[in-house]
């Protein structure tokens, strides 16, 4: 399926046979990102192992389940657009899209180093699939606002999906857009959130506090869902649940996820933004990746089970 | 900026504006008034205050880009609310639905551009200098010229050109800071002739441009649309070889004037440029100067730090030019308070003081 666009077929229902071997396949990719994650960090030296476990089952999910695109034409006007304005989560997008298609996985062996393609935060002059640069949070809402109201004056019928950081919503260029993307009514227009409770420096309510997110986006004139960032049926219900007016209000999917969400030591601990694992706990590590996810434990910085009030 | 700026500005979207609009008229751009006058293509013969509305570069942009809107349906354009002043209310009146206004949110609007560029749209936005280049520096470095991506900046109202307003709205770093950003075309207009130009040469420009516009009734100096413009090749307007004068945009006119009071009084001849083009200079023509004229002198509103007295230097210096040169513009402070004419005659940048300044400058 993933070298073939998606035609916008319905999504499986939840509790049918199709909607467990579509989990299946998604609980795979997912692991996939993690997998990858801690390769590609390896060969930088450093890297964002946990803003990019948060969204590991949001990437998934869009590639293998919701977006429509064709790798091998990534300028293709029709393709939905996605915008990670959580640059440095990206890590975590390059594997996808080398899996699905968009260019040969090999490329990634080069990660960071001089002259890649590849580096902390993606460049779509260079990355096929990547719908837009990013790295200086808080652009990304507006440039895919941008790419929702080129659509409605180019008559495509495109969606335009953005994923954003938690912390980076202190940025005030994000209720600029939030805003504007209200009073457009830009229906086609689907930001997540990544609610994964830490921004660097500690726990988001404690740095800066971002809630309550639900009430301050509906007062921007959005459509808000809040869901289990982590939970496949959960992410596909809230898919299913999109509108598809046009000119309807612009719809926000509020994820709760865990920062680190994946490897134990990880989760909730702001001293894992940027890391590096070496020696034997990188082994440890992968194999806990391949063993799936288990039940959260309480990290140091945060709030076990992906609760946030 | 604030709401009671624009009202005071006259620049509001309804009416003719407060009395404070009516008091500053002659001053700043953007009567309403005036432009209910006006019809989409019937300006012929229309005046504003006894200048033809086809000679105000502010009329022009408007209008420019509605003409240029109505062949290439790529066009859109984006406003932080100010249609009025920036007049691209023309193309509001002619093409609805591609035309933006984003509120007071520059930073935002920077970035959607971006995202309808990378969508195969050609955005044009215009708003203050001030607030697109200072407040908006980042978005344009990194989402506009880092993707390489084909918006079109009408930064108006640039320099010192809002007069009483002061520093809040002033744009005396724009040039310094748009010529350090890489793959970004800065451009400066002269008048409204040479403003069409530019739009007009836009179109098939890649990447994104920054075009520096002053308060919008700029004097004069092309009296036809220049068909030889071209993005970085400066125009040498008058011959001579005992100064060069270069300079850009708000200057251009001034500088020409007070060629032709050193030629009258002192019997000076004076070469006059125009570099329009401030990233990437042309090279070729400082260095030309350099060796063909006794004495170099930079003119342009701008803070002397940075802009295009320091572009034509850096290309001075290194190609080892051995010529009298001076930087003329605002000195690196806060400019004093006071309406526009006036403070341009302060700093020698109205036409007697930049023959003032050259004398000075020549026999010191």
């Amino acid at each position: 399926m993933a070298t073939e666009a998606r035609t916008g077929a319905p999504l499986p229902a939840r509790g049918t046979a199709e909607r467990a071997q579509l989990i299946s396949l998604l609980t795979a990719k997912a692991k996939l990102v993690r997998r990858e994650t801690v390769r590609l960090t390896r060969i930088a030296g450093a890297g964002h192992y946990t803003g990019t476990f948060s969204a590991a089952e949001l990437f998934a999910a869009l590639y293998y389940a919701q977006l429509r695109y064709r790798p091998g034409q990534p300028d293709w006007p029709d393709r939905d657009r996605f915008v990670l304005s959580k640059g440095h989560a990206a890590i975590g997008l390059y594997p996808v899209l080398a899996d699905v298609g968009f260019f040969d996985p090999a490329l990634l062996d080069n990660y960071t180093r001089l002259h890649s393609r590849f580096g902390d935060h993606p460049d779509m002059r260079k990355i096929p699939g990547i719908d837009f640069s990013s790295g200086s949070l808080g652009h990304g809402l507006s440039t895919t606002l941008g790419m929702t109201l080129a659509a409605r004056v180019q008559g495509r019928p495109y969606r335009s999906y953005v994923i954003l950081g938690d912390g980076e919503l202190c940025e005030g260029q994000v209720w600029e857009a939030a805003m504007a993307a209200g009073h457009y009514r830009a229906g086609p227009l689907v930001a997540i959130v990544d609610r994964n409770q830490l921004s660097i420096d500690g726990p988001t309510e404690s740095i800066m506090g971002v809630e309550p997110l639900d009430e301050k986006f509906r007062a921007f004139r959005w459509q808000v869902q809040r869901i289990d960032g982590h939970d496949f049926d959960a992410i596909l219900d809230a898919f299913a649940g999109l509108h598809a007016d046009p000119h309807g209000p612009p719809q926000m999917i509020i994820a709760d996820t865990v920062k680190g969400r994946g490897v134990q030591r990880m989760e909730l601990d702001t001293n894992w933004h940027v890391g590096n694992l070496v020696g034997a706990d990188y082994d440890d590590v992968l194999a806990e990746i391949e063993a799936g996810l288990q039940p959260v434990t309480a990290g140091r910085d945060g709030q076990a089970g992906g609760g946030n009030d | 900026m604030t709401d009671d700026t624009r009202a005071a500005a006259g620049t509001g979207t309804t009416g003719t504006g407060t009395a404070a609009g009516q008091q500053i008229s002659d001053t700043f751009t953007g009567s309403e008034g005036a432009s209910a006058a006006l019809k989409p293509k019937d300006q012929k013969g229309t005046t504003v205050k006894g200048i033809q509305a086809a000679a105000i570069p502010a009329f022009v942009a408007g209008q420019e880009l509605a003409d240029l809107g109505d062949t290439d349906p790529r066009i859109v354009v984006l406003t932080a609310d100010l249609a009025g002043a920036g007049r691209t209310a023309d193309f509001r009146d002619r093409h609805p639905d591609r035309f933006f206004n984003m509120g007071v949110a520059e930073q935002n609007m920077i970035s959607v551009a971006a995202g309808m560029a990378a969508s195969g749209l050609r955005p044009y936005l215009s708003t203050f200098a001030a607030y697109v280049a200072l407040l908006g520096c980042e978005q344009i470095r990194t989402d506009l010229a880092y993707p390489g991506l084909p918006v079109r900046i009408l930064a108006h109202h640039s320099g010192m050109s809002l007069g009483y307003y002061g520093t809040s709205h002033h744009s005396l770093e724009d040039l310094s800071a748009m010529r350090a950003i890489a793959d970004l075309t800065v451009v400066c207009a002269a008048d409204a002739n040479q403003l069409r130009a530019i739009l007009r040469a836009s179109l098939d420009l890649a990447g994104p441009l920054y075009i520096r516009l002053g308060r919008g009734r700029d004097p004069e100096v092309y009296p036809e649309v220049p068909a030889s413009f071209a993005f970085g090749r400066a125009v040498r307007l008058t011959e001579g070889r005992d100064l060069t004068l270069i300079t850009t945009g708000s200057q251009v006119r001034p500088c020409l004037d007070a060629a032709a009071l050193l030629a009258e009084q002192d019997g000076l001849a004076v070469r006059v440029v125009d570099m329009h083009t401030i990233s990437p200079i042309n090279a070729d023509e400082a260095i030309a100067a350099a060796s063909e004229t006794a004495a170099v002198m930079t003119v342009e509103e701008h803070n002397v730090t940075g802009g295009l007295g320091s572009a034509v230097a850096e290309v001075l210096l290194e190609a080892g030019a051995a010529v009298p040169f001076r930087r003329h513009g605002v000195p690196d402070e806060h400019v004093v308070l006071g309406p526009p004419a006036a403070l341009y005659a302060h700093y020698e940048l109205d036409a007697a003081g930049i023959a003032a300044r050259a004398r000075r400058f020549l026999a010191p």
